[in-house]
């Protein structure tokens, strides 16, 4: 699979003070690249440097070093643009315009002729959920969910090949994220991969091929989300479930045991590595309980979040 | 991959962006005050035309086009510095840059959207100067004072274009002083050298001859006491007020690009 983004050992660094300026660096050599038809999940905490990074690739920000290529083009290419989508965090628009109009203006500045315009304003708004009445509305009458459905809608305007969505789900209540995650998820077949950056995890989950998680503006990890889960999910724990033994009793029997916890009635073990197991239940039978359920317990890319953000 | 992609047509965006600025600006309710504040002026003139003993028309044309030059120039700087800042602060930048626009073909096209605001200001401003001539039955000088408007179009493009330079590096409201001066310097730019000519001082001198040559000269558009005299400008006094306001503008326009283009967007 050809890569549509590259990112080669980007750094940006922000000047900060008014007299004596210190330099902050907000971004710290990263290195990536994007496949084509993917949707690529972007995760980092606050101040990760997510956002300058896209900000960096769509040529708002010039990096300090290091550079980046989109669909084989330097970013400061302004053809290249036409194939790309982008909206950003938070969007904000001409709050002066309806969304009948804004179409129309971002339309023309992709040279799309009227008919195209029209056409892909009515079935971009009717897909981003965007109800009829309110696509002659001035943009300042929106709430924070419309105006992120609008931004969704605006940059897929140009059927670009790669879009790039700052926290894509940030406004939108339970029902506008699930259509939203619906609609990106069919992006890829249309043939638009999706770069998204996100805080919500459930979401990337579920929607990415490939993440990088960006821990205080370098890469922390970056691959395939199922093999980072597999790859952390190497020596899988157990949660085994007794009944009848009392936690105090297995604590002493049971060293190897990470957790050990009395929950009504029940007592839940933890086992660190499946060769544990039996000497687990053996504990147990002799301290008269008995097994009511052993599980796997793997990984979410939560943990795996957590685990490659804290360690830096 | 690689295959060349089209950089598309830089003036339909140019344009596009041109005509985006111009219906904010008619959507900006200042604008609409300003126009009814002007025909206010001129119903004013109206009325001292009648304590002024026949001299109506002159008075009506005095008031009218200084009257028109001071709002339009109001115009000019406050929309102008804000034109570029505004974008940024609002963030609509974002998405500007993300698409196909070119920096350059950005401050292009606001600008040009302001000088249509102008255009189109000047125009409603300069009708109302007129038809109040024709209410005072002097429908001659309803016409010859058009010349006259036309040079304060041109040096509202000139005030604009500084507006804009300077608001590519500086704060609104510098920017605005910086721009009030430099319009009451320009009018005065022919004393300047006067004065450089009249000083012993050669340090002196050479900064008042600096500044005579780099502030533009404003006074080559004020035509207005002329105007109301009934005197028409020359054919060569408007070709030489338009080349030197087009060149002066596409000076100005080049640094402001120079520097937007080197600016972060954080």
């Amino acid at each position: 699979m050809e890569h549509i983004v590259s990112v080669e050992n980007l750094s940006k660094d922000y000047e900060t003070g008014f007299w004596k300026k210190k330099k902050v660096r907000a971004l710290d050599g990263l290195s990536l690249s994007v496949s084509e038809g993917q949707i690529f999940g972007f995760l980092g905490g606050n101040g990760a440097g997510k956002t300058t990074t896209i900000k960096l690739l769509m040529r708002l920000l010039y990096p300090t070093e290091g550079s980046a290529s989109i669909l084989g083009q330097p970013i400061d290419s302004v053809s290249m643009h036409r194939q790309i989508g982008y909206c950003p965090e938070n969007p904000y628009f001409y709050d002066y315009l309806t969304p009948v109009e804004l179409f129309d203006y971002f339309g023309r500045l992709f040279d799309l002729d009227a008919s195209k315009r029209k056409a892909k304003t009515g079935e971009l708004l009717t897909k981003v959920g965007l109800e009829e009445r309110d696509w002659k509305k001035q943009l300042r009458k929106f709430s924070k969910g419309m105006l992120q459905r609008v931004g969704l809608a605006q940059s897929l305007i140009n059927e670009p090949r790669i879009v790039f969505l700052d926290e894509p789900m940030s406004g939108l209540d339970p029902i506008g994220r699930r259509e939203i995650r619906e609609l990106i998820a069919e992006l890829p077949s249309k043939g638009t991969a999706v770069f998204m950056s996100t805080h919500i995890l459930s979401d990337a989950e579920a929607l990415c091929d490939e993440v990088a998680i960006l821990s205080r503006g370098k890469l922390a990890a970056a691959g395939k989300l199922h093999d980072l889960l597999a790859e952390s999910n190497d020596q899988p724990r157990f949660e085994i479930v007794v009944a009848g033994a009392d936690a105090a009793k297995l604590r002493i029997s049971i060293p190897n045991a990470t957790e050990i916890e009395q929950r009504s009635g029940d007592t839940l073990v933890i086992a660190n590595r499946d060769s544990d197991i039996e000497g687990i239940l053996r504990a147990a039978r002799d301290a008269g309980g008995s097994l009511i359920s052993i599980n796997p317990i793997r990984r979410s890319l939560e943990d795996l979040f957590v685990a490659q953000t804290k360690t830096d | 991959m690689t295959e060349p992609l089209s950089a598309g047509n830089p003036f339909k965006r140019v344009l596009a962006i041109a005509g985006n600025t111009f219906r904010e600006a008619i959507r900006d309710r200042v604008l609409y005050n300003l126009v009814v504040f002007v025909l206010l002026i001129v119903a004013c003139a109206i009325l001292l035309g009648e304590l002024t003993n026949g001299q109506e028309a002159r008075t009506i044309v005095n008031i009218g086009l200084n009257a028109l030059l001071i709002f339009g120039t109001f115009i000019a700087i406050f929309v102008g510095v804000g034109l570029v800042s505004k974008e940024i602060e609002k963030r609509t930048v974002f998405n500007i840059f993300s698409k196909p626009v070119g920096r350059g073909e950005f401050v292009t096209g606001k600008f040009l959207g302001l000088c249509l605001t102008l255009l189109v200001n000047t125009f409603v401003m300069g009708l109302g100067v007129s038809l109040a001539l024709i209410y005072v039955n002097n429908s001659s000088l309803a016409l010859s004072i058009w010349p006259a408007i036309f040079l304060i179009f041109f040096e509202l493009m000139i005030t604009t274009a500084v507006a804009i330079m300077f608001s590519s590096f500086s704060t609104p409201a510098l920017s605005a002083l910086l721009t009030f001066f430099v319009f009451i310097i320009g009018h005065l730019s022919s004393s300047l050298r006067d004065l450089a000519s009249g000083l012993s001082s050669r340090m002196a001198s050479l900064f008042l001859e600096t500044v005579y040559f780099l502030l533009p000269n404003l006074a080559l558009f004020s035509f207005r006491t002329e105007a109301a005299n009934e005197l028409v400008p020359t054919a060569s006094m408007l070709g030489y007020a338009v080349l030197y306001s087009t060149f002066y503008c596409v000076v100005l326009l080049t640094i402001a690009i120079i520097i937007f283009s080197r600016r972060n967007f954080k």
